[in-house]
């Protein structure tokens, strides 16, 4: 593993009394594809919001692409894009106007927006919707052109959250391709999903458990340290532990 | 710079192609002007009067004739007892029961004098005191005809006057609607600008897309301004439009200059859409930003000396309405139209204003956090 | 049997809803107590502390007197001397004074030998109401220094008018405004409560849920509409209370009848709510139409401030639509004239009409939605 572009340790968030994301220490390294699984309410999303600058950590540490997450947040989302859990693009916008929007704001050339938003139309095969609202486009496709928009300031980093929620399998299928693709130019892929199967995509997993990793690893020596086939039996084992001893 | 640009264009498509939502920002308030300025009048005409004359002579039919034929009271019935008369003005059939007492011309004419009741609604004190104005002026004008042909009367004696010559300056008329379509204007870009700006941010936090915002490196004062400015430019327009009716449709006199008015109103759009984007920041719903929204709007109208004036208030009402931009607007807006105020009369209250917007700004850009805590 | 259930844990899912967010919950019943705790002192019509200019060109006996007698009379404050119609021009226009009044010189000499005399009133006719009104007072004042200082020949007094203010003999206008306030607050209120009940279930996808359910259109809308009449009933409660113990308004009707009335009311304004809620297709949209729409024009053709009777008629015709007018009428007449059921039963009419038109025209509106 090459130098680490994430680094944490102990970070921990509390809401209150209550620990969202409890003490996780991990790094990833660069052009890695690196999932963060979990249950609903496991704590993927607070401590994706920490990485990403968008929350502040109550202790611990972490650096993302050399910058800490404390004091450093707008040279972070610099070098970092972001696909947010709920639908992240402008509904009431065409396609083609996000596109120009975000590209905008992240200070691209009007040349470039339009020479980018040209080819990734094109690839994506929205040429024919490009100026329709958003509003009018099925799910799936609208969640690969967030995962291009959020690309397009071509960023060292990219989180995604959760995805694939709610899309159906063909186009998840062609998501974690283009993820690929991705991370082959080198960028590292930060992803969360409750999609047990899409570990097996990932380079490495952690498994989170009520704010807690419960284990990290590739995902077949994670499978074989614990004697289990799929990933689903492993997450059912960490969650309740000693539900598939007793058999 | 380009960063705000490329925020404004996105902001103006989403307005303008938001169906529901054009007709309101762009046809309601003139609506509203251009109906409601023509409703706000204090004039007291055509009051409903009921007679009570127990007398039944020819000089109190006399009396009873200068109250019809004054173009001031309708005569809507007789009573002939005072609980009838309660009755009446208890049903609203009138605002006004003149009694003459039984024996009113014998009085008249062996003492001089008699008394005729007025029984005066008043559950309006201010119609109340017009009414009675008016039965003043009416008998005043009939005891003139009628003191000389009573006995005692010395007639010649000199009598001293004084005659009142009154003018009123600017509206010698007293047209009430050159009053307040300047202040209905006001209120009219006032909600627009604060509805649609205290709506706007908590919106994006709503549907999640401020997240997507505040992972770019976008500055904070670019955010805030890149939101402003479309309804900046939208509420300058509102208010051009609306000076056009009060010009075109209304005959508003305009004695000061345009220039004034639209440098003020640049300020206090300001004003007023920092307040809006500082409610939308600190909520977490469109439904709570509406709900202050409103607080605050029901407030600044009704307390913006719009319909009454502000020195009716106690001293403290008075002090407080110091912090209403909506009072120092409606003022200017009076003024520079009305009487062609100059920058220097009105440089309290546009000092006022402009401390308020920079006060608004700061804090909302303040407010605004990328990175919650 | 299954239906009744499933439609009371609809209302109670309502109520959770409302009271689950403090701070909404907090707004909806801390507001109107507060707006009428503020406006019900702060919205007055009295004239008072009037700033008038005197300019008196002749220092004499007279102009001394009639001076005095103004400033006494604590309707106006001397704000200054001016020596110009340029002064007075600047001072109106910074607002610093509202009337000038002005002695030409030797008005003394002038009332002995001619036995009359001219005093000139100019006021600010920008704001015509106060300045009819100022204008007035002044005449007043001078015509009773007149008849006090005229040597009193016995002159018959012919007609005298005795007036006689009923329901109000102090002239107060709190006991209009009062009554206004609650007629306004509790329509905009209401209103605003119900008008995104419907859209916010339409943005947030949870309309499906309610329409794949067992619940009938009808048992949906009134399921809506049913908490916040409740919860509305705090607001009347408060709203009496404070308009009663605090500003003293009289109830000298059955305060029976005017709760009863108060519930039909905000019963109305919450239909009207939910009617703007079934025609709108989102929150904003909802929101600015039951705020902007209804704001002004129950402020200025209900009667709260501007008499209806002095309006043109065609906007007479028109403020027949706001029902703050007729609930304005009815908590007038019960609260100030003592009046009874019997003479109210028209307004009250309206209102009722009023209500099952809106709650008809909801039901219509939302069950189209159905198909
Ligand atoms: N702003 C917040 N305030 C209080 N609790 C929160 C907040 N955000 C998240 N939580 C809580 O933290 C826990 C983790 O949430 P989240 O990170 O969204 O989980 P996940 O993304 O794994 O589904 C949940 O129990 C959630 O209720
Ligand atoms: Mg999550």
């Amino acid at each position: 593993m090459s130098e680490p572009v994430i680094h944490t340790e102990q970070l921990t968030r509390k809401f209150g009394e209550f620990t969202a994301v409890d003490a996780i220490s991990f790094s990833v390294g660069e052009g890695e594809v690196f999932g963060f699984l979990g249950a609903n309410g496991a704590g993927k999303t607070t401590a994706m919001k920490m990485l990403t600058g968008l929350l502040l950590p109550t202790s611990g540490k972490a650096a993302v692409a050399g910058f800490d997450v404390f004091t450093e947040t707008e040279s972070i989302k610099k070098n970092i894009g972001y696909m947010s859990q709920r639908f992240s693009l402008y509904d009431d916008l065409t396609a083609r106007e996000n596109i120009r929007f975000f590209g905008g704001i992240y200070g691209l050339s009007s040349a470039s927006i339009q020479e980018k938003s040209k080819a990734l139309l094109s690839s994506l095969d929205l040429l024919p919707v490009a100026d329709s609202r958003l509003s009018d486009l099925p799910l799936g496709w609208k969640q690969k052109l967030a995962f291009s928009v959020a690309l397009l300031h071509e960023p060292k980093i990219v989180f995604l959250d959760e995805p694939t929620g709610g899309v159906d399998p063909m186009t998840r299928r062609r998501f974690w391709d283009m993820i690929y693709e991705a991370a082959d130019r080198g960028v590292t892929v930060f992803v969360t999903t409750h999609y047990m199967d899409e570990a097996e995509y990932c380079d490495r997993v952690s498994i989170m458990v009520n704010g807690r990793i419960a284990a990290l690893d590739t995902p077949t020596a994670m499978k074989d340290s614990f004697g289990v086939t799929t990933m689903d039996e492993l997450f059912i084992r960490l969650v309740r532990p000693g539900a598939g001893e007793g058999i | 710079m380009r960063v705000i640009g490329f925020l404004l264009q996105k902001e103006f498509l989403q307005i303008f192609r938001n169906k529901g939502m054009l007709p309101i920002i762009f046809i309601m308030p003139f609506i509203q002007l251009v109906i409601l300025s023509n409703a706000a009048t204090f004039d007291v005409r055509n009051v409903p009067f009921n007679l009570q004359d127990l007398d039944r002579t020819s000089l109190s039919e006399r009396l009873s004739e200068q109250f019809t034929g004054s173009g001031y009271f309708q005569l809507t019935g007789e009573s002939s007892t005072s609980p009838q008369a309660l009755d009446v003005l208890v049903g609203r059939n009138a605002d006004l029961v003149l009694v003459i007492p039984e024996g009113f011309e014998k009085e008249l004419m062996r003492g001089g004098s008699a008394q005729v009741q007025l029984i005066i609604n008043a559950e309006d004190g201010f119609s109340a005191g017009v009414i009675q104005g008016y039965t003043n002026d009416i008998i005043t004008a009939f005891n003139r005809d009628l003191i000389p042909q009573l006995p005692g009367s010395a007639v010649g004696a000199p009598r001293q006057t004084i005659s009142v010559r009154s003018s009123a300056w600017y509206n010698p008329e007293l047209v009430y609607i050159d009053y307040m379509v300047p202040g209905i204007l006001v209120v009219l870009v006032t909600l627009v600008g604060l509805f649609l700006s205290g709506m706007n941010v908590v919106r994006e936090k709503e549907i999640g897309t401020i997240d997507q915002i505040n992972v770019t490196p976008m500055k904070r004062y670019q955010f805030i301004t890149g939101k402003l400015l479309p309804f900046w430019i939208i509420g300058l327009g509102e208010l051009t439009l609306g000076l056009i009716i009060a010009r075109f449709a209304f005959h508003v006199p305009m004695l000061g200059s345009y220039w004034l008015i639209y440098l003020v109103a640049g300020i206090y759009m300001l004003v007023v859409l920092g307040m809006g984007l500082l409610i939308s920041t600190l909520t977490e719903s469109q439904q709570q930003a509406m709900f202050i929204a409103w607080f605050f709007m029901v407030i600044f109208t009704l307390m913006s000396g719009l319909f009454t004036a502000i020195e009716s208030m106690p001293h403290w009402a008075q002090n407080m309405t110091m912090a209403n931009p909506v009072r120092h607007f409606v003022d200017i807006m009076r003024r520079v139209m009305l009487k062609g105020s100059g920058i220097r009369e009105i440089a309290t209250p546009l000092a006022i204003l402009t401390a308020d917007a920079g006060l608004m700004l700061t804090l909302a850009v303040n407010r605004y956090r990328k990175v919650s805590d | 049997m299954k239906e009744w259930s499933s439609f009371v844990g609809f209302v109670v899912k309502e109520f959770y809803h409302i009271f689950r967010d403090r701070r909404t919950a907090a707004i909806l019943f801390g507001m109107p107590v507060i707006q009428l705790l503020l406006f019900g002192y702060a919205i007055r019509n009295e004239i008072q502390e009037v700033k008038i200019g005197i300019a008196d060109l002749s220092r004499d006996a007279v102009s001394q007197a009639i001076t005095d007698k103004i400033l006494s009379s604590g309707t106006f404050v001397l704000v200054k001397n001016p020596q110009s119609h340029s002064e007075i021009q600047s001072a109106f226009r910074s607002g610093a004074m509202s009337e000038a009044v002005i002695f030409e010189p030797a008005s003394d000499r002038e009332i002995q030998r001619e036995g009359s005399m001219d005093i000139q009133v100019i006021t600010d006719g920008s704001d015509p109401n106060v300045s009819r009104i100022i204008t007035g007072y002044t005449a007043s004042v001078i015509r009773d220094y007149l008849s006090e200082s005229a040597t009193t020949v016995d002159e018959p007094k012919g007609v005298v008018p005795v007036p006689l203010m009923m329901f109000n003999p102090g002239l107060k206008s709190v006991y209009l405004f009062v009554p206004g306030l609650m007629a306004l607050i509790l329509m905009l209120v209401s209103a605003l409560m119900t008008s995104i009940s419907i859209t916010r279930e339409k943005e947030s996808g949870t309309m499906e849920v309610l329409l794949v359910s067992s619940l009938k259109p009808i048992q949906i809308i009134v399921g809506k509409v049913v908490p916040y009449f409740l919860l509305s009933f705090i607001n009347v409660v408060s709203i009496l209370v404070i308009a009663s113990l605090v500003f003293g308004v009289p109830c000298r009707g059955s305060v029976l009848l005017l709760m009863a009335e108060s519930l039909l009311f905000i019963m109305t304004a919450l239909s009207l709510g939910m009617f703007i809620s079934t025609i709108t297709s989102s929150q904003q949209v909802a929101m600015m139409i039951s705020l902007g729409g209804l704001l002004l024009p129950t402020i200025l053709l209900s009667g709260f401030i501007f008499p209806v009777a002095s309006m043109p008629l065609p906007l007479q015709v028109i403020s027949n639509v706001i029902p703050a007018k007729w609930y304005l009428i009815i908590v007038r007449a019960i609260m100030l004239k003592g009046a009874g059921f019997a003479v109210l039963w028209q307004e009250t009419l309206v209102l009722a009409v009023m209500t099952v038109v809106l709650i008809g025209a909801s039901l219509r509106n939302f069950s189209e939605r159905l198909e």
